[in-house]
This record gives structure tokens, C-alpha cells and sequence, in this order.
């Protein structure tokens, strides 16, 4: 584990790490915003946590988790206009998807592949989230394509002169791949309007941080590329929010990419298939959630004095009824017609 | 024994030959410069094509494709990139979800190995993946060939992309193909791996005046004929045509089909000609093993059992990775002779 990911800051020779208590100063979001931040991060977790009751049911066949990762994933969401900016997420990113405006329902008509799905119509796994309307880019089982792909979208947004950024996010797993090279490569080499975001959580499936590469900390790549590399506490929404807004501010003014890593801890195994006791302690786990990211982010609401208890009461009644809302609705959705399988290979 | 130089060029007399036969309204041009003429009509029209690829821009690409294009059309629309297939795939894979036509050109098929998981597990799938809501309609320019240039440099993949449903893949064996193909390509909505071949870019021969696209389908029949079809797309196609003038001159009448699409796959076309010859040779220069060869064999007995008289003949590469030295580069790649062999054989 790496020392700001637990709780320090870190100062590493090339990269920046945010100190958490400079994280609530200079903040341009307003008690209501952080409190909408927060519930994200309470609907994420439930219907995260919903998707795997249903899997160890027998409704949904293969889960993977966001649950750990919300706070990275709140921060940097709020930093990002939705209306026009590009989203190539990883399958942990269900904080994002929604904040970007997927609904509960569309996310469990995926989980439960069920007519209707807006992502795939039933074709694509769980947690490969895609929309175009939303411009959400479905991600790619085999980790870190996704990195090669979103240059490209920024460089079709730079040809057209828009005022649009792309965030795509890896886990640092993915960034072992020869992708998470040349992608990187490619958006420094032609200051791509890019945010990527290694959401770091220590595992690649069950490979430790230290069998995957030789460096401390994923930051320090960006060197190689002659962007900035920021490191920040993934568990800290409001930090991230903070680093994250500086990285979009720069690709705004066309000075070109940033490599973000939210430094995080999963709390599931990898997926609905995986028994992750083979490889981390039960100690370890239980130490990192002492620090989920809605007890650190309620604690930094609570300290700013924008959330009360009623309130948070408030929103947990909302997201229940929502979860319970998507569920219902999608187990009541029709399985995708027959013919699906064989339309849309070709667009003609 | 097989191709010689002189074999080589002697089948670019007679494409040249081809050409001059026919009439009014068309023009003889160049494989490369029918290209070139598709490329060229397709960005002057379209600002979103842009080009993508190793070398392309002040060096005018290794095949020379689109020598000058980056002087008219700036470095915007024509990017030279680093040495990385997969990046390359990539960021054109992003591109075209976002909006533009990519037009990729990797330097080889060989080197298209380095870009296969953009090119299958997104290219392919993307329109399916999202119900159809993205497309990715990019346009991967590569090619395929051999020429001393030893194992890992001269290899004819077509086959392996011809399996992946979602992908196009065409292979055209003349300039009129080479750019009424690559204009549907780069006007369609689907990704397409158009492949060239090293060895005829130099090729002549007549197209249409003015503009005109082919969709992408359908074999074509390049000579008719009686005794025996010969089946082949790309070189091979050339090869057949040289073998089947030989085989006219001993009393053997060959229709030559040149196949032109790998996928989607014209069958009908062969088993029509199969139906009247009952006899079908294919030629392919790839190792026949799990090959196009393989399954065209397989799909026309389907339909064309009763027509045929005798067991199919494939000629392909002998199965070893290909060797360096001329002489024995030739040993491997089959040649007219092969041709000739397999088709008494069928007779």
C-alpha cells in the first residue's frame, strides 16, 4: 500500500499528492451540491450492493463491484460537465455512469439483461456501461482499451473545436497493458483534451500493487509523457474533486492531458467469481473499510456543516426506494425478443 | 516451383493487357493511383476522413499511397503516428464512435497482429455491443504481400479477419476494385479491413471515369469458361487467370472467379459456375490449414454437391513460416505451375 493511500501525504520526487485537509478549502461546490455528491455515493454503494444480492440469488449471473471506489469516482464526476463531455469508463464506474445520467433502471436491466437495456439490449456483460446519448463508451472485458480509444475521441472533439473533455478510468491492473502506453503517448503527443484516472486498489484480480510494476506509485508514469502526474485520496471525495478540477481546467485550455490516480481499496472480490480470502487478509480489508469513502466523505460534510443526520436519513429513504424502484421494474422487464442475438452486427 | 519476377511482371503486361481492351468512358491507372484517386475524392468531400499511420505524411507512406496528401491536406487530417498498431486502431476506433471516418493504413498485415484486440474485440463489435447505438466505421488500410521479407513480414491473414462477424473485409485485385471498394468503405457505416497486396500496386488497369463506388459484395467472374473454376481474390486472382491462359492453350477452358469480398462471402456466385463446370480449383496464398480456402471448399459441396465431378483441389503455401532466400521463397508461395497441377487433377 502506498503512503498516501493511507491517509498521508506523500511527496514523490515528479508528483503531486493532495493533502487531504487542503481538500475542503477552496471549494466551489455549495452545500447542496455536496450533499447530491454524497447521495450518489449512497445509491452507487446500495444498488451495488443490491446487484450482489441478486447474483448470490441467481438473478444476475456475473457481478463486479465499484463498492470502495465511490468517493474517487463522486470527486471526479463533479468536476466534469455531463451535458457535453465523453465518459470511457471501466467496469467499476457505475459512481460515474450515473452521474453522468444513467438511471437505476437502465443499470439494472443490464445486471439483469432484460429487454429494454439502453446499454446493450441485453448483448454486453454487466458493468460495461454504454450510451450514446450520454456518451458513455462501453469499456472492454480485456482491461485498458479503453485508454488507446479515448484519445481519439478528444482528438475528433479537438478537430472540431468543441469545448469537450474526455475522462476515461483504469484500474492500475490495466495500466501493466501496452495500451495505457500508447495512449498516453498519443494524448501528450497531441495535448488531447484527456483525464485518465487510474483508480488504484492495490489488486489485479489478486496480483499485489508490487508484482505488477516497479515503480511506488502509478503517478509517477506520467513523467514519461511529460503530463502532470497526480496522486490523491481516493477515499476523499472532496479532494478528488479538487485535483480533478484542475486536471479538466487543463485540458480545457488545450494544455493536454492528466494522469490522475485515486488511490482506493475494493471492498468485494473482483468479480461475482473470484474468492479474494486466496489472496489478502481479512485484517487488511476490515482496516481500509475504517476509511470507506462514505464514512471519510460523510465526516467531511459533517465538518463543513453541510449534512445532518435527518438529511442523510432523508436521502437513505430515497435510495432505497430507488434501488427497490430499479429492481422491481427490471425484474418485471421482459427477457430481449429472440431476434436480438442476430441484429445489429452490421449498421448497413 | 513457383512465382518468378518475370512471372510477376509478365502478369502485369497481361493486367495491362486487360486494360487496353476495353473502351470509352474509362481510363487506365495504377492500383496505387486508384487509391490515391478514392483517398483523394473521399477527404475533398468529407472533412471528417482523416488519415492515420506510420510514415504517411512526409514520407507518403511505405507503399507510397498518399505521397503529397499531407502538403494538401495538413497535418490535421493527415497524422503521422508512432510506431503502435494498437494505439493507432485505438484512437481510430475512438474517433469514428465520435464522429470522424478514420482512414488507418498499417504498414503491413503482419504488423496488424500488434492492433488485433482493437480490431476484433472492439472494431468488430461495437454496433452490436450497444444495440447499435455507436458505429465505428473506420477503414483499415493494410497490406498483405511477400517479397524476401522472411517470416514475420510476409504472411496473407485475410482468413483471420474474414472469421470475425462485424468486420468487412475486402481484397481487391484491381485498380477498378481497389477504388470503387475503398470509396464504399470509407462512405459506409462498418468497420472494413481493405487490404492491398505488395505485389500489385503497380498493377494497371482501366476504371469508370469520374466517380463511382462498388458496394461491398459479390465475386466477380474475370473469364469464363467450361471445364473447370478457378476461384481466387488478390494476386491469387491474377495468378489464375495467367494459369488459366495457359491452360486455354492446351484445350482447357477455365472460369476465373476473383472473389473480390472475404467476407461477406459470395457463394452463389461459385456454385453458379461450379454447376456448369463441375469442376473447382482455389487458389489462395496463404497456408490452406483452417483457411479461406477450407471454408469456400466446405460452403459450395453444401449447396453444389451434385454438381461436382471431383474432390475440389486447394493450392496454397506450403505450412512452414515463410523463409528469407529467394530460391527458396519460391518454394513455398505457389505459383502458375501449382495451378496448372490442380486443375488436371480435378479433370
Amino acid at each position: 500500500m502506498t503512503s498516501v493511500g493511507s491517509g498521508g501525504t506523500a511527496t514523490i520526487p515528479g508528483i503531486r499528492a493532495e493533502a487531504p485537509d487542503a481538500a475542503t478549502s477552496n471549494l466551489d461546490l455549495d452545500h447542496g451540491q455536496l450533499r447530491a455528491m454524497f447521495e450518489l455515493m449512497l445509491l452507487a454503494r446500495a444498488l451495488d450492493e443490491r446487484t450482489w444480492l441478486l447474483n448470490r440469488a441467481g438473478r444476475v449471473s456475473f457481478a463486479i463491484s465499484g463498492q470502495g471506489h465511490e468517493g474517487a469516482q463522486a470527486g471526479l464526476g463533479y468536476a466534469f460537465d455531463t451535458s457535453k463531455d465523453w465518459l470511457h469508463p471501466y467496469y467499476r464506474d457505475l459512481t460515474l455512469v450515473l452521474h453522468w445520467g444513467m438511471t437505476p433502471r437502465d443499470v439494472m436491466l443490464m445486471n439483469l439483461s432484460r429487454k429494454g437495456d439502453p446499454n446493450s439490449g441485453g448483448r454486453q456483460m454487466p458493468g460495461h456501461y454504454g450510451s450514446r446519448r450520454l456518451r458513455i463508451v462501453s469499456s472492454s472485458s480485456p482491461v485498458a482499451t479503453q485508454i488507446a480509444q479515448a484519445p481519439g475521441i478528444a482528438l475528433a472533439s479537438k478537430l472540431r473545436g468543441e469545448d469537450v473533455v474526455t475522462l476515461t478510468c483504469v484500474g492500475e491492473g490495466g495500466t501493466s497493458e501496452g495500451d495505457f502506453h500508447e495512449g498516453l503517448n498519443w494524448a501528450s503527443i497531441h495535448r488531447l483534451p484527456v483525464v485518465f484516472c487510474v483508480q488504484n486498489n492495490h489488486y489485479a484480480i489478486s496480483v499485489p500493487m508490487e508484482k505488477q510494476m516497479a515503480v511506488r506509485h502509478v503517478a509517477e508514469r506520467a513523467a514519461a509523457y511529460n503530463m502532470p502526474g497526480v496522486q490523491v485520496d481516493g477515499t476523499d471525495a472532496l479532494a478528488v474533486y479538487r485535483a480533478a478540477r484542475e486536471a479538466v481546467a487543463r485540458a480545457r485550455r488545450g494544455d493536454g492531458p492528466t494522469l490522475l490516480e485515486t488511490v482506493v481499496y475494493r471492498f468485494t472480490p473482483h468479480s461475482s467469481d473470484d474468492d479474494d480470502r486466496s489472496y489478502r487478509s481479512r485484517e487488511e480489508v476490515e482496516e481500509w473499510k475504517a476509511r470507506d469513502p462514505l464514512i471519510v466523505t460523510r465526516q467531511r460534510l459533517q465538518a463543513l456543516g453541510a449534512l445532518t443526520d435527518e438529511q442523510e436519513a432523508e436521502m437513505q429513504s430515497r435510495v432505497k426506494a430507488s434501488v427497490d424502484d430499479a429492481t422491481d421494474f427490471a425484474l418485471a422487464a421482459p427477457l430481449p425478443d429472440p431476434e436480438e442475438a442476430v441484429t445489429h452486427v452490421y449498421a448497413g | 516451383m513457383a512465382s518468378t519476377l518475370a512471372e510477376l511482371e509478365e502478369m502485369q503486361r497481361e493486367a495491362a493487357k486487360g486494360a487496353s481492351r476495353a473502351s470509352g468512358g474509362m481510363r487506365e491507372v495504377t492500383y496505387r493511383d486508384a487509391l490515391r484517386e478514392a483517398i483523394t475524392e473521399e477527404m475533398d468531400k468529407n472533412p471528417n476522413v482523416l488519415l492515420l499511420g506510420e510514415d504517411i505524411g512526409a514520407y507518403g507512406g511505405s507503399y507510397v499511397v498518399t505521397r503529397g496528401f499531407q502538403e494538401k491536406y495538413g497535418r490535421k487530417r493527415v497524422i503521422d503516428t508512432p510506431i503502435a498498431e494498437l494505439g493507432i486502431v485505438g484512437v481510430a476506433v475512438g474517433a469514428a464512435m465520435a464522429g470522424l471516418k478514420p482512414i488507418v493504413e498499417l504498414m503491413t498485415i503482419n504488423f496488424s497482429l500488434l492492433a488485433i484486440d482493437q480490431i476484433v474485440n472492439h472494431a468488430a463489435k461495437i454496433h452490436y455491443m450497444f444495440g447499435g447505438q455507436f458505429t465505428a466505421p473506420l477503414v483499415i488500410r493494410t497490406a498483405s504481400g511477400w517479397g524476401q521479407l522472411g517470416a514475420t513480414h510476409s504472411q496473407t491473414f485475410e482468413g483471420w479477419y474474414a472469421h470475425v462477424p462485424g468486420l468487412r473485409v475486402v481484397m481487391p485485385s484491381t485498380p477498378r476494385d481497389a477504388k470503387g471498394f475503398l470509396k464504399a468503405a470509407v462512405q459506409g457505416n462498418d468497420p472494413v479491413m481493405f487490404i492491398e497486396h505488395s505485389l500489385i500496386y503497380r498493377n494497371r488497369g482501366l476504371i469508370p471515369d469520374g466517380e463511382y463506388i462498388l458496394p461491398l459484395e459479390g465475386a466477380e467472374v474475370r473469364k469464363e469458361g467450361s471445364d473447370v473454376t478457378i476461384v481466387s481474390w488478390s494476386r491469387g486472382a491474377i495468378l489464375a487467370m495467367g494459369a488459366a491462359d495457359e491452360l486455354e492453350r492446351e484445350g482447357i477452358s477455365s472460369e476465373v472467379i476473383d472473389m473480390r469480398v472475404l467476407r461477406p462471402l459470395d457463394i452463389d456466385t461459385v456454385a453458379k459456375s461450379v454447376a456448369k463446370t463441375n469442376r473447382l480449383v482455389i487458389v489462395e496464398e496463404s497456408w490452406r490449414t483452417m483457411g479461406l480456402g477450407a471454408e469456400i471448399a466446405a460452403a459450395v459441396q453444401e449447396v453444389a454437391f451434385d454438381d461436382l465431378d471431383a474432390p475440389i483441389g486447394r493450392v496454397g503455401s506450403i505450412e512452414v513460416p515463410m523463409p528469407y532466400a529467394r530460391n527458396l521463397e519460391r518454394i513455398i508461395i505457389p505459383g502458375k505451375d501449382e495451378v496448372i497441377q490442380a486443375v488436371k487433377a480435378t479433370l
